[in-house]
């Protein structure tokens, strides 16, 4: 089933990005082939391919449960969040909280993931800011 | 004689103290990187890409930092293979068959640093192999057109997948995706914005630094969290390593083992769609049908069975750097890796390259060289600590991971955008793995999806709009029907040769 499914996604996908490569403006300075044509055959094989998976579908791979699918979700949303609030906290901040989170969910106790959190957003801070002089994001008080 | 002191030169350019020290750096890198259960080669290289773009290494630096990464990695994928019976990278699951028995029978420490001379052996010959067969490749890749090229790429893209590919129409969907995503941003020939739906930050392409690091590494955090109780945990505690050296005896009747299947890795390295995985596994069993007609030591702890697949898949990693060198055409994962770092340096690899960059060129087979003498240096008596690195649970190491993979690519763009399209990327890759699509083909999708346009449209233009030259020259036909050949023999012989992998690996773990 989750082959059949994914093969009608892959369809849609194939239609639509057909359709999007269609709406190319064409310049009036082209070559032969044009804008359109790569696309266009990016387009077809993908829907041939996607045609072929939805007929001959494999066997169903094993899915998760509702939980640990949740818990993929959640770290979906902290990453996000993550990259969202990294310019306003700043970067020691945000990923000490991030990889607090991860840490935790990780099966790591509540403590010692705040502790591995600090440790990890610091040791990066050090390596990469102060010793390699990478930049990293600056939050309200510089770092 | 030309190519002596041509590799003399490179010499000469890669010893200086701050490219040896980054040698060792990536030596030991990729060494835990390929050790730890989960994180192989490709990954290794993948976290480090970014990093070593934005701190603003030149093009030779970074080479050899990530070339040692590399074989660094093929190197450690054996040590878990053989304390844990887990193998570190794909690659190194056949080491599991003698490495692990080797090991129960407290000759852990013996199998460790044999496996280690084996690697070095293999490593070492193909990277000969490398500078005898690239020039010659260049050669004959001189007399490609675009036509010719077009041909190519499409020939990697069918043959990717491998003799051992289980689903063909994944593949090919694979790399349209890849190529689909290739087509986003301004077009290059025209200058007419494609498939941006008017979002600025899409206008200059999608980098495919952010694919890679989101498809590779990230969705790799999420497997964890979706196996958190993971088995990898610290297992290894209580393994007896026992003495570091093999006995003398032991190594002499392994050395003819190692030359023959370093020869076997190296052409499987080389040619189209084998790669190292299968490299080790045509090394093992042919050992096998050799040494041990009638299966009685292999698979129980012969020595051999250990030199055998370490060698071979050494020789294959280096085997499969001379078309990606020679042709600009990647033949397996972490090589279409490497191409991404020639890329993101601005150096496009090919037959030009050896006319336009020898200093680039030369500078990595010495930087080969180097990686491959401090790797040896290092596993044998530190190989100990590595053991312990393995000891570092994952739910202190994927949190590091997931930061580390976020500010590689925060300090190339520092834009937000390009952080939540590498989540995008993330969850596709996961979505992706569970419905076993294979990643690689999208990432090779995205970095020669631009180039593979280009000659598309150029052979056109030259033959003034007739489509046929894709298949005017001989050359171009043969390119074809290689092609063509390599999609459909997965279809057909690929489910018995996949049943025998699958029936070696299985019949050993089980006693």
């Amino acid at each position: 089933m989750s082959d059949r499914i994914f093969g009608a996604t892959g369809l849609a996908l194939a239609i639509f990005y057909a359709w999007a490569a269609l709406q190319v403006q064409e310049s009036f300075l082209s070559d032969v082939v044009g804008p359109k044509a790569f696309p266009l055959i990016v387009a077809a094989i993908l829907g041939l391919a996607s045609l072929v998976i939805l007929i001959f579908p494999d066997p169903e791979p094993r899915w998760p449960g509702i939980m640990q699918l949740a818990e993929i979700a959640g770290a979906v949303v902290v990453m996000i969040l993550y990259a969202q609030l990294l310019p306003e906290l700043g970067f020691v901040f945000a990923t000490a909280l991030a990889s607090f989170y991860l840490s935790w969910r990780l099966g790591t106790p509540v403590l010692q993931a705040a502790l591995a959190g600090v440790v990890i957003a610091v040791a990066i801070y050090v390596i990469f800011h102060l010793v390699l002089g990478l930049s990293l994001a600056r939050g309200p008080f510089g770092f | 004689m030309d190519t002596l002191s041509n590799l003399a030169d490179g010499f000469a350019i890669a010893i200086t103290w701050q490219n040896l020290g980054l040698a060792v750096l990536g030596c030991f890198l990729g060494t835990i990187f390929g050790a730890l259960p989960g994180l192989g080669p490709s990954n290794g290289v993948a976290i480090l890409i970014p990093l070593a773009f934005s701190l603003g290494l030149g093009p030779v630096a970074s080479l050899i930092l990530l070339t040692s990464v590399y074989y660094g990695a093929m190197y450690g994928g054996r040590i878990s293979s053989i304390l844990l019976n887990i193998p570190g990278d794909e690659p190194a699951m056949m080491t599991c068959l003698d490495g692990y028995p080797m090991a129960q029978q407290g000759k852990a420490g013996e199998a460790l640093s044999l496996s280690g001379i084996a690697s070095f052996v293999g490593a070492f010959i193909a990277t000969w192999g490398l500078i005898i067969l690239a020039p010659q490749l260049v050669r004959f890749a001189l007399l490609f057109g675009p036509a010719e090229y077009f041909a190519l790429f499409v020939l990697a893209f069918a043959t990717l997948g491998g003799v051992s590919s289980t689903n063909q129409a994944k593949s090919a969907f694979a790399a349209m995706l890849g190529l689909g995503l290739a087509c986003i941003g301004v077009d290059t020939q025209t200058g007419v914005p494609r498939l941006t739906f008017g979002e600025v930050h899409l206008y200059d392409g999608i980098d495919f630094l952010v694919a890679i690091v989101g498809l590779f590494a990230l969705s790799e955090v999420f497997i964890f969290l979706e196996h958190r109780h993971g088995k990898a945990d610290a297992e290894g505690k209580k393994m007896v390593i026992g003495r570091l050296t093999p006995p003398l005896s032991v190594l002499a009747r392994c050395t003819p083992t190692m030359l023959r299947t370093s020869v076997i890795g190296f052409v499987a390295g080389v040619l189209p769609g084998a790669g190292a995985s299968l490299g080790s596994f045509l090394s093992y069993s042919m050992e096998k049908q050799i040494v041990d007609r009638e299966g009685k030591t292999f698979g129980k702890g012969d020595p051999r069975g250990v030199a055998a697949p370490e060698a071979g898949n050494n020789a294959a990693a280096g085997g499969a750097l001379v078309p990606m060198l020679s042709l600009g055409v990647p033949g397996s994962g972490t090589t279409a890796v490497l191409l991404a770092v020639l890329l993101s340096l601005n150096i496009t690899p090919g037959p030009l390259l050896f006319n336009n960059n020898p200093d680039v060129v030369w500078g990595l087979i010495a930087a080969l060289f180097i990686a491959n003498i401090v790797l040896l240096a290092m596993n044998i008596p530190m190989v100990g600590l590595f053991t312990r690195v393995l000891l570092i649970p994952p739910r202190f190491l994927m949190p590091a991971v997931a930061m580390i993979s976020f500010v590689g690519i925060y300090g190339i763009s520092g834009s937000t955008f390009d952080l939540m399209l590498m989540i995008g990327f993330g969850v596709m890759g996961w979505v992706l793995r569970k419905l076993d699509v294979p990643l690689v083909p999208i990432i090779l999708g995205t970095l020669l999806g631009n180039v593979m346009e280009n000659n598309l449209r150029r052979a056109i233009t030259i033959s003034n709009g007739d489509w046929l030259t894709l298949v005017g020259s001989p050359l171009a036909i043969g390119l074809w029907v290689v092609a063509v050949v390599g999609f459909l023999l997965p279809i057909v012989i690929g489910r018995t040769v996949r049943a025998r992998m699958r029936r070696d690996t299985e019949g050993s773990t089980v006693d």
